[in-house]
């Protein structure tokens, strides 16, 4: 169990992982830091993107791929249209704090539960649990077959309901966004088509 | 040799703790909703990892749905958002306490 910790990383392998850190953490502190909801958006892909980068340094291409356009391509299109579409992309004052000690709290609590992750997580040699309960991952850098076998056998129930699960989503988010009364819909339309683009990419 | 799977992770509860701080600080719904896709992207980068590190494809499955329910999360979400701004100016969460009892 200790192994993982005793083997020292090659050079790229070790820049790959070094430049994935910094795009993540960068752009996850200029989401939090960004005045402007753009910026934060755009500070998301690039987390995004960084996440992808980390997924590929562990054989996990086929999620990389679909990191980049599921999340870059469909849902922070999604945000960004959300965002021009309700005006909202004007500075913020986030120097205003209306509920009094709200933030010291809020980084008490943060550092509390990143402590007692990382404290479990040294304490446990980072492994818990099972070995090889689905199926083993191959050693080959194309890992689709394998986890297109899996999604579509031991995972065919979570499949099929998660298929129903996008339905239901679409179908709730053209009633919520439409218009009630006699007035027209036609706000209701681009919201309906990016979710159904959504949807596609999905598939 | 590759990198070792707890720099992986001590890097996902980092991420996990920016997006939770974001969450509990910012008062804007749309950040509010791309913290809550930060929080979800470190739970992604440790399921990548524990599946590499315990060669097991479930974890990759798992990140499968994940991605899945995170696209209709969003999807709901934002419907929701902008069902409510219609009549706001503004997407400030303080605003919305209508229901306060």
């Amino acid at each position: 169990m200790g192994n993982v910790l005793a083997a020292a990383p090659t050079l790229p392998d070790l820049a790959i992982f070094i430049l994935g850190a910094l795009m993540v953490l960068g752009g996850a502190l200029g989401v939090i830091a960004w005045r402007n909801p753009v910026h934060a958006a755009l500070s998301l892909i690039l987390t995004l993107f960084g996440i992808a980068v980390l997924f590929i340094e562990q054989q996990a291409d086929f999620l990389a791929a679909v990191q980049i356009i599921v999340y870059a391509g469909a849902i922070v299109v999604l945000f960004l249209f959300v965002i021009m579409f309700l005006g909202v992309d004007r500075n913020e004052n986030i120097h205003s704090e209306p509920l009094a000690g709200q933030r010291p709290l809020a980084g008490l609590l943060v550092l509390i539960v990143v402590g007692s992750i990382l404290a479990l997580g040294f304490e446990s040699h980072w492994l818990t649990g099972a070995k090889s309960v689905v199926a083993p991952t191959t050693n080959s850098y194309w890992n689709i077959n394998e986890l297109g076998r899996v999604v579509f056998s031991d995972y065919l129930f979570a499949f099929e309901a998660t298929g129903a699960l996008l339905v239901v989503a679409v179908v709730g988010a053209v009633v919520l966004a439409r218009r009630s009364g006699a007035a027209t819909s036609e706000e209701a339309v681009p919201t309906l088509e990016d979710d159904e683009f959504a949807e596609e990419v999905e598939r | 040799m590759s990198i070792p799977g707890s720099w992986y992770l001590v890097l996902s509860a980092l991420l996990f703790g920016i997006g939770a701080l974001g969450l509990l600080v910012r008062r804007n719904v749309l950040v509010m909703f791309m913290c809550i896709e930060l929080m979800l992207n470190a739970a992604n980068l440790a399921f990548v990892t524990f599946s590499r590190t315990l060669k097991d494809i479930g974890g990759q499955a798992d990140v499968f749905f994940v991605l899945v329910v995170a696209a209709a999360e969003v999807t709901v979400g934002l419907a929701i958002v902008v069902a409510i701004f219609r009549r706001r100016t503004n997407a400030v969460a303080d605003d919305l306490s209508s229901m306060k009892g």
